[in-house]
C-alpha cells in the first residue's frame, strides 16, 4: 500500500511522528444478558461506577479539563439521561444494548444542531457513553494507548485524552472532530499536534502503521514512504532544535536577525497561569481578560475582589507593564426582567464596551477597581470593540470620575492610561481619530470582522485567515496611525503566536506581540529568525 | 411530565413568568447548563424554561433537558416557576442570565 495523505483542519499546532493507535468505539458485547431487574442493577452501577472514575479524573486536572469533566458528572447524575434506557431494559434488552440505544439518540440530537458548539458537545456524550460500556463490561478504554501514538478514529473523548501523557511525544488525527472541541482546547494546552477533520479513514481492516501529523498545516500521512518520512523528520529535527533554542532563550529578550528588539508579553486569563512563571520569560503583560477572572463565582465580583485579583497579577509583574482589558462580554442587551427579542447577530450586537457603556453601573465598579489596583505596577486599561472615537471619549470621562471620586475619598489609587482594542475595521482605518493611550489589535476579532468568516464555523474557517492581505493592510494602517500620534501599538490576538505569520506581522511595523505563555519561546525564536 | 409534587406546587401558587435574554458567548452551553441546573435545584419551586413563551417548557432542574434545548447566544430564555420560593427563584434564575453565568 503506497503512503496516504490526507488533509484536514489544524487544530493544535506542531509535528509528530508515531504508531497508529486506533481508538475502537466497539465495545464488546456482555457474555450474558439478566431479568431485566439485573439488567437495570447492572446500569445503575455502571453509572455510579463511571461517576466516581470521573470524580477521581477529576481530582487530577484542574481548570477548563475539570470544568469539561464536571459538566460528564453533571449529566452522568442526571436521571433524564438514562430514563430511555431503563424504559428499553424494562421491556427485555440487555442493559448496554439499551444505554448505547439511548445515548445514541441524544448523541444524534447533538449532531444535529445548528451550532458548531453545540456539534462539538456530541464527543462528551460519546465519552459519557463509551466509559459506562466499559463499566458494563469491565473493559479499560484508555489502556493500549502510549503517550508517544498517533491516536486516530472518529472523534476522541475529553476523559481518553486525559488519560494518556502526551508529554511522550504523541499526536491525534481524526476523521471527524472540531477545533473547537473540549479535546482540541486540551490538546493545544498541553502541546500534542491535533488534525481534525480528515474525512473517512481510508482503509478497511488492517490499519497503517505508521503516521506523521502535521498540526500546522492540517495534514496527515499515513504509511509514509521511507523519503517522505526522513524529510518530515529532517523538519521535526529542525523544530525540537528550534524549541530547544527557543526553551534556553525564553529568558532571554527577543531580538530579530537584524538586531530589532521586540516585545513579546502575555495573554493571561486568571492570576493562576501566571503565578508559577518566572516574569523574566516576557517583558510584560498585554492582555488580562477579565470576564474569565472569576467562573466560581456567580455573577460580577465586587469591587474588592476585582482589586485583589488586579493587584495579584500587577505584583506578579514586578514593574512590567500590564494591560487589563475591561469586560468583553459578548451578546446582547442585559436589562433585568425585561423581554427584549434576540439579537439575530450577537457579534455585531451589543458587546464589550457598547455593553459596558449600556451598564454603566457594572462598569463604574470595574473602573474604580483597576484606579485602586494601578498603585501597585505599570497597569494599562483597554478598551474592547470600540468603533467609534465618542465610545472611547465616553469611557475616559468615565474613569476621570471614578479616579476623581476614590481620591475625593482619600483612597491609594491612580489614573491608568486608556487604550483600545483595534478589532473593529473601522476603528483599524480611522485609528487616529482616538485619543487613546495605545492600541492593542485583536486579530481574532479584526480578521473575523474583515473576512466576514467566523473561525468556529468549519465550513469557512478557510476565510478566517489573519494573515490575508486586507487584515495585515488594517495591521500595517493602525501601526502607522500609532507612529503619527506616538502611542504604542501592540497585537494581542492568536495570530501573534502563528510563526507563520512573525514575518508578516513584523513587516507590517509591529514591536509588540502578545501571546499565551506556552508560546513564547517559539515566538522569540521565530523572531530571531527575521531579517529585514 | 409533571411530576407529583411539582403538579402540587402549580395548584398552590400562581406560576410566574419572565425572560432574559442570553448574553453569555456560545449560549446556554456546558457550564452555564450545569450552573443553571444547579442553582435551580436550589429551590423548592417547580422551574421550567422555554425559548418561546408559549413553550414548549423544559425542566431546568436537569442538565440533560437544559442541554437538548441547545439555546444559542442572543436567544431569550423564558422561565416558568411555581412553588413557595418562586420570587427567589425567579430572581437567582435572572441574575445568573444577566450576568451570563459568570462569564461575562
Amino acid at each position: 500500500m503506497g503512503e496516504i495523505h490526507l488533509t484536514g483542519h489544524p487544530a493544535s499546532p506542531g509535528l509528530a511522528i508515531g504508531p497508529v493507535a486506533v481508538l475502537t468505539s466497539a465495545v464488546a458485547s456482555r457474555a450474558a444478558q439478566g431479568d431485566p431487574a439485573h439488567e437495570a442493577a447492572a446500569l445503575k452501577a455502571a453509572i455510579a461506577g463511571a461517576a466516581v472514575e470521573l470524580a477521581e479524573l477529576i481530582a487530577t486536572v484542574h481548570g477548563e479539563a475539570a470544568e469539561i469533566l464536571e459538566f460528564q458528572v453533571a449529566m452522568l447524575g442526571d436521571d433524564a439521561l438514562a430514563e430511555g434506557a431503563y424504559e428499553a431494559i424494562a421491556g427485555g434488552t440487555a442493559a448496554d444494548q439499551a444505554w448505547r440505544a439511548a445515548l445514541d439518540a441524544e448523541i444524534s440530537g447533538y449532531r444535529a444542531a445548528d451550532e458548531e458548539y453545540f456539534r462539538a458537545r456530541a464527543a462528551d456524550l460519546v465519552d459519557i457513553r463509551d466509559r459506562v460500556l466499559a463499566g458494563l463490561n469491565g473493559a479499560d478504554r484508555a489502556a493500549g494507548i502510549s503517550g508517544d501514538s498517533v491516536v486516530t478514529g472518529d472523534d476522541l473523548s475529553p476523559s481518553t485524552f486525559l488519560a494518556v501523557d502526551w508529554t511522550r511525544g504523541g499526536a491525534i488525527a481524526l476523521a471527524g472532530g472540531s477545533p473547537s472541541s473540549h479535546v482540541a482546547m486540551l490538546a493545544r494546552s498541553r502541546g500534542a499536534p491535533m488534525v481534525v477533520g480528515l474525512g473517512p479513514l481510508p482503509w478497511n481492516g488492517q490499519p497503517p502503521s505508521l503516521a506523521l501529523v502535521d498540526g500546522d498545516t492540517g495534514t496527515v500521512i499515513f504509511d509514509p514512504k521511507p523519503e517522505t518520512r526522513r524529510l518530515f523528520e529532517d523538519r521535526m529535527a529542525a523544530a525540537n532544535a528550534a524549541q530547544i533554542a527557543a526553551d534556553a532563550g525564553r529568558l532571554k529578550p527577543a531580538v530579530t536577525a537584524d538586531g530589532r528588539r521586540i516585545s513579546v508579553l502575555l495573554n493571561v486569563a486568571a492570576p493562576e497561569e501566571v503565578e508559577r512563571l518566572d516574569p523574566a520569560i516576557c517583558d510584560g503583560i498585554g492582555l488580562v481578560r477579565t470576564e474569565f477572572l472569576f467562573e466560581g463565582s456567580r455573577g460580577l465580583p465586587g469591587e474588592d475582589t476585582q482589586y485583589a485579583v488586579y493587584r495579584r497579577i500587577l505584583e506578579w509583574a514586578a514593574g512590567r507593564p500590564v494591560t487589563i482589558r475591561t469586560l468583553d462580554a459578548g451578546g446582547d442587551k442585559p436589562i433585568a426582567g425585561l423581554t427584549v427579542d434576540g439579537e439575530r447577530n450577537p457579534f455585531l450586537g451589543l458587546r464589550g464596551i457598547r455593553l459596558s457603556l449600556a451598564r454603566p453601573e457594572v462598569f463604574r465598579v470595574q473602573l474604580r477597581a483597576l484606579c485602586r489596583a494601578a498603585v501597585h505596577g505599570t497597569l494599562k486599561v483597554m478598551l474592547p470593540m470600540v468603533a467609534i472615537p465618542r465610545e472611547f471619549d465616553r469611557a475616559n470621562a468615565m474613569l476621570d470620575a471614578e479616579f476623581a471620586a476614590l481620591e475625593a475619598e482619600g483612597l491609594a489609587c491612580a489614573r491608568p492610561p486608556l487604550g483600545i482594542m483595534v478589532e473593529v475595521p473601522a476603528a483599524a482605518l480611522r485609528a487616529e481619530d482616538f485619543d487613546a493611550a495605545f492600541y492593542s489589535i485583536g486579530s481574532n476579532d479584526l480578521t473575523q470582522y474583515t473576512m466576514a468568516a467566523a473561525r468556529d464555523i468549519g465550513a469557512v474557517a478557510d476565510l478566517n485567515d489573519a494573515g490575508h492581505p486586507a487584515v495585515l493592510a488594517l495591521i500595517a494602517r493602525t501601526v502607522e496611525a500609532g507612529r503619527k500620534r506616538g502611542v504604542e501599538v501592540s497585537l494581542c490576538g492568536d495570530a501573534a503566536a502563528d510563526t507563520r505569520l512573525t514575518n508578516a506581522l513584523l513587516a507590517a511595523g509591529l514591536t509588540t506581540l502578545s501571546v499565551s505563555p506556552i508560546a513564547v519561546a517559539r515566538l522569540k525564536a521565530a523572531i530571531a529568525g527575521v531579517a529585514a | 411530565m409533571h411530576d407529583a409534587n411539582a403538579n402540587r406546587a402549580a395548584q398552590t401558587f400562581a406560576p410566574l413568568t419572565a425572560s432574559a435574554v442570553l448574553v453569555n458567548p456560545v449560549g446556554l452551553h456546558a457550564r452555564p447548563s450545569v450552573k443553571l441546573t444547579q442553582c435551580a435545584k436550589g429551590f423548592t419551586a417547580k422551574i421550567e424554561i422555554a425559548l418561546a413563551a408559549e413553550g414548549p417548557w423544559t425542566d431546568a432542574k436537569s442538565p440533560v433537558k437544559v442541554m437538548r434545548v441547545k439555546a444559542p447566544q442572543g436567544a431569550t430564555l423564558h422561565f416558568r416557576v411555581a412553588g413557595p420560593d418562586g420570587d427567589a427563584a425567579l430572581a437567582a434564575m435572572l441574575a445568573l442570565v444577566h450576568d451570563g453565568f459568570g462569564e461575562a
